[in-house]
């Protein structure tokens, strides 16, 4: 309770801080609007019905924007991990591949996932596609990177003891490497997460298509307008389907790992 | 199979070591490990490999085990061949090599799992029965480093025995534990020795240990590892390891392995 409320004033004293700045009309208010301007904004891109004269023709809009990049991060992260996963295994497993593969990996993981996207328009030009594969390349490598320096960290010992009790491959990867790799998989999973978040976002600003309006979209039609509460507006959104997603995706397996590991917490 | 011929106490198994040799190849050499290793052990009995560290005696448990291959020789059980590990015979090692992401229970579990012609009813009753034979049962939902090193090594043995193994093969189980803890499990192991009546080949570098524990004590002296002498401990069960009789036998093994040390030194 005590952590909600300090957490409650900070945003309370930044915000306020904010409006402040505004007042003081140090910065024009087309490069700095009003923390109202910008509540306004996300109002009436999202609830506000308009009157019955004139209806809001932007009601639920945001709703929409976020289904479309959440439709897309998903699509992509879940590609990531399922080619990221094996291929990390793989690299642990293998010696040629981790020479190979895991340098590559290696290599792809340091360049930013924004680097994909002149490639990706020439590939697959104006469409999902061209999305899609800039978040595979963003998540892929990390995963594979994290993957393949958890099964390498796990203890021998624990492997000798499931061999004497009758594991075999197969029963030996997956009851006893992945889940000793676990804390390692699941910090992996989390930044490759981060890194499809920020691919998307490289990807939906630079690829502007038909097949459906996304944050990112949002986000640089906010500037072609000079629009910057809708800029600042969409900012936030992002940022804090951010937060959510890290609170309903992984702090229940942190919360695990924690409890059982009894690592610090 | 059902529950009672599961728990039921199955006749142990005899152990033949035959002429085993081993070379390690390293970065710096090769290590000599085992040289025309022989060692019999009778169905039931308590053998002690007793030696200083690196004198290869872990190397053996690790072949008898089925976890290394002997560059020569066999190892037998009851006349049988050893191919790769299996469940006639467990091990303990030395550091609780427990898994952390099950709990106390789903642990002792993992080995029964395995084993076919259980009912899952039966396996559980099974795993209840072992944890309760070490003192532990009411730490079955218990995470394994919420336990003390004794719990922690009381659950590895547990999880050892509920496969019902032939031989159990313990690799300085006791090593990292306080002086305390380790007199109290020297009783609980010669306890469920008695009870469960299995073969033990129990590897250590502590001459009192071996003297409390064996009924026989093989010395192991390094470069290349050999036995070189055994030892007969015919004292009365329970042992107390303070106990002045298991002294005067600990005091001769240790004579023993003092003179074959220099001896050693010398040939180099």
């Amino acid at each position: 309770m005590k952590r909600i409320v300090i957490a409650l004033v900070f945003f309370a004293v930044l915000i306020t801080a904010w409006q402040f700045a505004f007042n003081a009309r140090i910065w024009s208010p087309v490069l700095v609007p009003s923390p109202k301007a910008v509540a306004l904004y996300l109002w009436d891109y999202t609830f506000n019905p308009g009157s019955a004269l004139k209806p809001n023709p932007n009601q639920w809009q945001l709703f929409f924007a976020i289904g479309i990049t959440l439709k897309r991060l998903l699509a992509g992260y879940a590609i990531g991990l399922a080619v990221g996963l094996p291929l990390g295994l793989l690299t642990a497993r293998f010696r040629p591949v981790r020479d190979t593969l895991g340098v590559l990996a290696l290599g792809l993981q340091g360049l930013p996932s924004v680097c994909w996207v002149p490639l990706a328009l020439l590939w697959f030009g104006q469409t999902e596609g061209a999305m899609l594969f800039v978040v595979v390349m963003g998540t892929l490598w990390s995963v594979v990177l994290a993957t393949e320096t958890g099964v390498r960290n796990v203890n021998p010992i624990y492997v000798r003891a499931a061999r004497t009790m009758g594991s075999r491959w197969l029963h030996i990867w997956l009851k006893v490497i992945m889940p000793a790799s676990l804390p390692f998989i699941v910090s992996g999973m989390k930044q490759g997460w981060a890194f499809a978040w920020r691919s998307l976002m490289a990807a939906e600003i630079f690829v502007s298509i038909l097949t459906g309006f996304g944050l990112g979209q949002m986000l640089h039609y906010g500037r072609e307008l000079n629009a910057m509460d809708q800029v600042i507006g969409i900012m936030v959104v992002i940022v804090l389907i951010g937060l959510l997603a890290d609170k309903v995706l992984f702090s229940p397996w942190e919360n695990f790992l924690h409890r059982r590991w009894g690592t610090s917490k | 199979m059902t529950l009672q011929q599961e728990l039921a106490v199955t006749p142990s198994a005899k152990l033949a070591v035959r002429n085993v040799s081993k070379t390690f190849r390293t970065n710096r050499g090769s290590v000599h490990a085992l040289d025309r290793v022989t060692l019999n052990v009778s169905d039931g009995e308590f053998v002690c490999l007793v030696g200083p560290s690196g004198c290869g005696k872990s190397t053996l448990l690790n072949i008898i085990a089925g976890l290394e291959t002997p560059d020569e020789g066999e190892v037998l059980t009851d006349g049988e061949p050893i191919r790769g590990p299996g469940r006639d015979r467990m091990v303990m090692f030395q550091e609780a090599a427990l898994f952390p992401w099950l709990d106390v229970f789903d642990n002792v579990m993992f080995g029964l799992r395995l084993k076919p012609g259980l009912t899952k009813a039966e396996r559980e009753e099974v795993a209840h029965y072992y944890l309760k034979l070490v003192g532990l049962e009411r730490f079955a939902q218990a995470n394994i480093h919420e336990l003390s090193g004794g719990m922690k090594q009381r659950v590895t043995l547990a999880r050892a025995m509920a496969p019902n193994p032939r031989v159990l093969l313990m690799d300085e189980p006791f090593a990292a534990l306080d002086a305390l803890t380790r007199e109290q499990l020297y009783g609980d192991l010669q306890r469920i020795w008695e009870e469960r009546q299995k073969t033990i080949v129990f590897v250590t570098h502590n001459v009192r240990e071996a003297a409390c524990l064996g009924n026989r004590v093989a010395l192991f002296s390094p470069h290349p590892g050999r036995i070189r002498e055994e030892f007969k401990i015919p004292l009365p069960r329970p042992r107390d390891i303070n106990s002045v009789d298991l002294a005067e036998h600990a005091t001769e093994i240790m004579r023993a392995l003092k003179g074959h040390l220099r001896a050693t030194e010398v040939q180099e």
